[in-house]
């Protein structure tokens, strides 16, 4: 038992978790209507974007400014999936071409594309949701990587991606449902995912899976690698000089990033019933290193608060300023960076926790110096 | 019957646009032995050393550890061949425990997988403990490295070299920054590890050279000017002349 307690992150990271699933799972569900939490499970899945950027950018050291890309695979997976099942022949009789998505018949295409086929099995999406990332992943990363193309010109080569991937889904409107993306997703495998009770059952899905890879995320910091991670951000060439492959570690979080994301994108997809390229430029991307870094960079679990609160204040904000917020937005980001560049995880570590740690010090002595050793581990 | 040269640099150049950092070097290295490279500022000695663990790759010529070519393979291989490099500037993670930082380097679980699921075992831990003890860290296993005094982090690094238990040790500039008494107990740890392998060492420090060397190579513009034991290097008039003389 302590040996997976401590493959996890130790008592104190599981704890912490303990209580963001409780917030998640039993506070919200019971103090929020319906339409507010549907919104808390559409930022939770930015808040897999954000757990994957801490692994690549906060412990690798890999800033990606298009974790948009593969937050769009997973979400247009999903989507084409659920747009075969809303195209059905009887649902589509009225169409030129009955059985295939409406914007495609729009577009004058008479036949199912061939890379929309694998869509008609479920259980082919959610193995190509996984798979596409990190496969994707894995080919950006071996091209750049292998040829040490790092830093700021692997954030700048990543933006780009994400632009270009924008302007493919745009351009080819037949096949993707261009600028509008992919609307009206009514049922998977005949379970109708619009009414209330099927969107609490998805936010509890997209809670659950997002805890799962908090758990990876914990695991992965918590291994060997998880240190090699430190190690290859902080003095990488006295990782390759001791005999590392440093391209191949590199790969690794990366792809690992692009798989959360994807799962992200997913249940963005399930949840709020649409998928367009809004969500895969670069503006999202820039967005997604915001609730990252907001979060703080280096804590999986504060960057699930770090994509709750900046997507709750931007609600609240853009309801209000719609023209101001993309410039408060810009603020807030150099702001964090420049004075609390460990995000709320460094103000909760600094402020919080020694006043918490106070008032539990009388109960259990030897708990809090336990703690501490955590604290710096942390650091 | 091992041959009694470890390493074998023949005719080594490498040019940058036109410049030759080194030209045509010819350097052996014998089995269990220290070798000193000295001379002046851009002589080629830190390039020497990048050459032979593949941080630059030569335009020509040879570097022959064992019965391996060194020039065509990668960084991390030629670490498993068994070269293990220290840098001028201490490189450690600073950000890890003294303990984490022999950790990662020991030899096992290089690559991702093995990395995720690799277990610090009793047979990991009492290396450990021993490098930590011959580096003399034993008291400072669980300190930040960042922590540490600058020569203390000199030592870490050699012990994070030591763990990987190389049979060639590069070591550039091992000394520098070092007080007389830290300086002694480096020279003391040299003497120590060198018992079953070959170091090259590139120092400027004279008096450090003397205590460890058994031979001294000078290096002038990437070319040879001088081998042999130091003093007859010392007394040789050319060394005198772009070396040690000023």
């Amino acid at each position: 038992m302590d040996k997976w307690i401590a493959a996890f992150g130790g008592r104190q990271r599981l704890l912490q978790l303990l209580a963001l699933a409780v917030l998640l799972m039993v506070i919200l569900p019971l103090t929020l209507d319906i339409f507010r939490l549907n919104l808390v499970g559409k930022y939770l899945t930015y808040a897999f974007v954000a757990v994957g950027l801490v692994l690549c950018w906060g412990y690798g050291g890999i800033l990606s400014l298009g974790q948009g890309v593969f937050f769009g695979i997973g979400g247009y997976c999903m989507a084409m999936f659920l747009k075969l099942e809303a195209s059905s022949p009887e649902n589509t009789a009225i169409q030129s071409t009955p059985g295939i998505p409406d914007f495609m018949d729009w577009n004058q295409i008479t036949e199912l594309p061939l890379g929309w086929i694998p869509f008609h099995s479920l259980t082919l999406t959610i193995l190509l949701i996984m798979t596409v990332p990190a496969l994707f992943a894995f080919l950006i990363g071996a091209a750049m990587f292998k040829r040490r193309v790092g830093g700021v010109y692997f954030a700048i080569i990543t933006q780009a991606i994400a632009s270009i991937a924008t302007i493919l889904i745009i351009g080819q409107q037949g096949y993707t449902g261009g600028i509008n993306g992919i609307t009206d997703l009514r049922t998977l495998l005949g379970w109708d995912i619009r009414p209330d009770s099927a969107k609490y059952l998805l936010y509890f899905l997209c809670c659950i899976l997002l805890i799962a890879c908090l758990l990876v995320g914990q695991f992965v910091l918590n291994s060997r690698y998880g240190k090699l991670l430190i190690a290859m951000r902080d003095q990488e060439d006295r990782v390759r000089f001791s005999g590392y492959d440093v391209a191949n570690i590199k790969i690794f979080v990366f792809a690992l990033a692009g798989v959360f994301s994807a799962l992200g994108g997913a249940m963005f997809a399930l949840q709020v019933g649409f998928m367009s390229p809004s969500f895969v430029g670069t503006v999202a991307s820039i967005e997604m290193v915001i609730f990252c870094a907001v979060g703080g960079r280096l804590s999986l679990i504060g960057a699930v608060y770090g994509a709750l609160l900046v997507n709750l204040a931007k609600t609240l904000l853009s309801e209000s300023f719609p023209q101001l917020w993309i410039v408060f937005m810009g603020a807030l980001f150099i702001g964090v960076v420049l004075l609390f560049p460990q995000g709320l995880a460094g103000i909760y570590e600094d402020y919080v926790r020694p006043q918490v740690a106070k008032l539990f010090s009388r109960k259990s002595n030897a708990e809090s110096q336990g703690d501490k050793a955590v604290a710096q581990e942390a650091r | 019957m091992t041959s009694p040269i470890l390493l074998a640099i023949e005719d080594l150049t490498v040019s940058f646009d036109g410049f030759k950092a080194v030209d045509g070097l010819n350097l052996y290295v014998e089995r269990n032995e220290v070798r000193v490279v000295i001379g002046p500022n851009g002589a080629g000695k830190t390039t020497l050393l990048d050459l032979i663990c593949g941080k630059t790759k030569a335009s020509a010529g040879s570097i022959k550890f064992k019965d391996t070519e060194l020039t065509r393979l990668v960084e991390h291989d030629i670490v498993k061949a068994g070269v293990g490099r220290k840098f001028q500037t201490p490189s450690i993670y600073e950000n890890l425990t003294v303990r984490e930082n022999l950790e990662l380097s020991y030899p096992k679980g290089r690559n991702v997988f093995g990395s995720l699921f690799f277990k610090v075992t009793d047979e990991v831990n009492a290396r450990v403990l021993a490098v930590a003890e011959d580096i003399f860290l034993s008291d400072r296993l669980d300190t930040s490295a960042g922590l540490l005094s600058h020569g203390q982090k000199q030592w870490l690094e050699i012990g994070m070299l030591l763990i990987q238990d190389p049979e060639l040790l590069m070591l550039d500039e091992p000394v520098a920054g070092m007080s007389v008494s830290e300086r002694e107990a480096t020279a003391e740890l040299l003497g120590r590890i060198s018992q079953n392998r070959s170091v090259i060492v590139i120092e400027h420090d004279m008096d450090f050279v003397k205590d460890i060397a058994h031979r001294v190579t000078v290096l002038h513009q990437g070319r040879l000017l001088a081998e042999g034991k130091m003093d007859e290097v010392q007394a040789n008039e050319k060394v005198i002349e772009v070396y040690l003389g000023h």
